[in-house]
């Protein structure tokens, strides 16, 4: 658990981060978002002392980390940012073993752990293992980035827009990645965005950060239908939010149980608008839902996608 | 291929044509006659022309038969026509020796000087093609090595002036390798951690860059000349200083040397991407850790490519530094010109020479190695 109490951050009379108080509960994805320059990366900085606050305090797991010396606390959390940040000079197993290293892991147990985070991340472990990161795609140097991140099996990721420099496709891989590593390790992920989408697909929480301040703080549900400021909304986006609403809710919610209907069954996990976008295809008002394993649930119709 | 040889053969064919081959004179001090390359041939033992012209024959084989054989013949077939034509000289000058009084010295010509140069410039460029490195010039200096071994070529008056200046060369040569040494070292315990700091405080930048770069504009002579005094002041109260010699020479090596230390250091810790200091930080290195396995190494390539300039500069600035006493090569060469004798002049140029490219030489071994070790991305 990560709190942050009464924080204020300022430099040289700027006021960077002002008075924010937010909790991160165990194994929770918060996502801060905001326009460059909000103070969302200073508030990411603030709990692995990259940045100490001006004033408040910051605790992890009840301690608060003022006490502890920034490289030890440092070695407990994973860090990614943008593009990688990738030492060169090291191959791919150096640059994953970085943190083992430090800890002084023997030989035998980094090099198992290099293999299973490249199985982990779905890199070639036999081809990319020994290659440096200037021969490596986008993609897969950020593959890397989060493998080396992830390296110390840390209970704390931190991620500064790690994925903003990467193409749409390759960062929907990537974001697929992440829910799927963070479900196999449950660790708390604090991530950093200014792309809304990103946040509505990954948060189970979002934080808004509007010049220092934090201006509402709820799951992504929340804000889509209580925006707390006219700027929450604006940043939502005014013309698709229906859409957005659409695609953070799960079909599961709003099945109409035991009713059946012919034709080629959707799960029950899969988005509203993914929902919306079936029907549109098949020009069918209803469609059939089954539960992941593929056992009838019942059928949902056009008009339930407009809410209860 | 043909667009580079062909001229510079023709440009070898004229040397020995128009240029005279040999200079004879009575004694070290006068000029001499010259003696045309035909002539030359003529006094020298009939099995040197023969040699020549097989070594001229193989250097050219490329141009008629392309291919790795026969650039690595045509490598030797220079480095046979470099010593044959040395030898017909060294045949020639015993010859006239015997004929005229003891003291009586020829040297190569003009004609012999460019016709050599044209030669290296046409191996170079074969070994270059060759894309072997160091080792295309082996077969180029190694009949030229043996034929020096064997004593063949002493009559030449380079290699009689170097028999009678045997220990002064030896001695000055140490002395010139020294002052290079002793002057690089002191630059870099000041240079790097200049250029560290520098890098660091953009204060420190602004001053430290304008002064260096106005040191580098001061001329060897007036900086040596400038330095004279103070020194001269500070050897009355520090035994074992004093305005001429080889602290000073040292001394104004060391400042010319500062420029491109620091210059390269703050580039290259310039070039680290932020990211990857930050990522450094974030993984839990500590300062010390950031800065020698990344900040340090990755600017390594960049510091040496600025050493291998520094090393140059101060080989050949070391040559000059014997006009304030300093010894070395330069003071070979001086007193050679003072005396007016040429080959004096010639045997302190040619190891000044070689030692600026054999430190360019190192150091770009070294930068390319530490780019390859780097893995090759820096």
């Amino acid at each position: 658990m990560i709190t942050l109490d009464h924080v204020t951050r300022r430099y040289q009379g700027f006021s960077a981060l002002e008075d924010v108080t937010l909790t991160v509960a165990d194994g929770e994805i918060l996502v801060l978002i905001g326009a460059s320059g909000s103070g969302k990366s200073t508030l990411l900085q603030l709990i692995n002392r990259l940045q100490d606050p001006s004033s408040g305090t910051v605790r992890v797991d009840g301690e608060d980390i003022a006490g502890i010396a920034p490289e030890q606390l440092r070695r407990r959390m994973g860090y990614v940012i943008q593009g990688g940040g990738l030492f060169p000079h090291w191959t791919v197993a150096r640059n994953i073993a970085t943190v083992p290293r430090l800890l002084g892991w023997d030989r035998a147990r980094i090099d198992a752990r290099v293999t299973e985070l490249l199985d982990l991340l779905r890199l070639d472990a036999t081809r990319l293992r020994n290659a440096y990161p200037h021969m490596l795609s986008g993609g897969q140097q950020q593959r890397v980035g989060v493998a080396r991140a992830l390296a110390a099996g840390p209970s704390i990721l931190l991620m500064d827009e790690p994925f903003g420099a990467l193409d749409p496709v390759t960062r929907a891989e990537l974001q697929a990645e992440i829910r799927r590593i963070h479900t196999e390790t449950g660790c708390t992920i604090v991530f950093v965005t200014h792309d809304m989408d990103e946040a509505l697909g990954l948060a189970t929480r979002i934080a808004v950060i509007d010049r220092g301040r934090l201006v509402q703080l709820g799951t992504p549900l929340e804000l889509l239908t209580r925006p707390a400021t006219d700027q929450v909304a604006h940043f939502i986006g005014t013309t698709d939010r229906g859409l957005k609403l659409l695609a953070v809710q799960r079909v599961g919610d709003r099945v109409r149980p035991g009713e059946t209907t012919p034709g080629e069954p959707v799960s029950a996990e899969i988005s509203l608008s993914s929902a919306l976008s079936a029907m549109v295809t098949r020009s069918q008002d209803r469609l059939p839902v089954s539960d992941p394993a593929g056992a009838p649930l019942g059928t949902i119709h056009l008009a339930d996608l407009l809410g209860p | 291929m043909r667009r580079v040889q062909i001229p510079l053969l023709a440009v070898a064919a004229a040397a020995l044509g128009l240029l005279p081959f040999l200079r004879h004179a009575r004694n070290r001090l006068l000029s001499g006659q010259p003696i045309d390359s035909y002539v030359s041939f003529g006094l020298a033992s009939p099995l040197w022309t023969v040699g020549f012209a097989l070594g001229l024959g193989l250097l050219v084989l490329p141009l008629f038969r392309p291919g790795a054989l026969t650039r690595w013949t045509s490598l030797l077939g220079a480095g046979i026509a470099l010593a044959a034509a040395a030898a017909i000289g060294a045949n020639a000058a015993a010859h006239l020796a015997a004929a005229g009084s003891p003291a009586a010295r020829t040297s190569l010509g003009s004609g012999a000087w460019l016709f050599a140069a044209t030669l290296l410039l046409l191996a170079s460029d074969t070994a270059r093609r060759l894309r072997f490195g160091l080792a295309g010039l082996v077969p180029v200096f190694a009949p030229l090595a043996l034929l020096l071994a064997l004593g063949t070529l002493a009559p030449l008056s380079l290699l009689r002036e170097y028999a009678v200046q045997h220990d002064a060369f030896r001695a000055a040569f140490g002395q010139h390798v020294a002052l290079v040494l002793g002057a690089l070292g002191p630059a870099l315990l000041i240079g790097v951690p200049l250029g560290v700091a520098a890098q660091r405080w953009a204060a420190l930048r602004r001053v430290a860059f304008p002064v260096l770069n106005l040191i580098q504009t001061i001329p060897s002579i007036a900086l040596f000349g400038l330095l004279i005094g103070p020194l001269a002041w500070l050897g009355t109260m520090i035994p074992g200083v004093s305005g001429i010699g080889t602290v000073p020479a040292i001394l104004a090596l060391v400042l010319y040397s500062l420029l491109p230390i620091v210059r390269n250091t703050v580039e290259g810790l310039d070039g680290v991407p932020r990211g990857v200091r930050t990522a450094a930080r974030a993984m839990g290195m500590s300062p010390a850790q950031t800065f020698l396995q990344v900040d340090a190494t990755l600017a390594l390539p960049v510091l040496l490519s600025g050493l291998r300039v520094t090393a140059v500069q101060a080989v050949g600035l070391a040559a000059v530094s014997a006009l304030i006493g300093a010894g070395g090569l330069g003071a070979i060469i001086f007193q050679g010109l003072f005396a007016n004798a040429l080959d004096l002049v010639i045997l302190g140029a040619l190891p000044v020479i070689a030692l600026a490219v054999a430190a360019d030489l190192v150091f770009r071994l070294l930068t390319a190695w530490s780019r390859a070790a780097l893995g090759g991305a820096v």
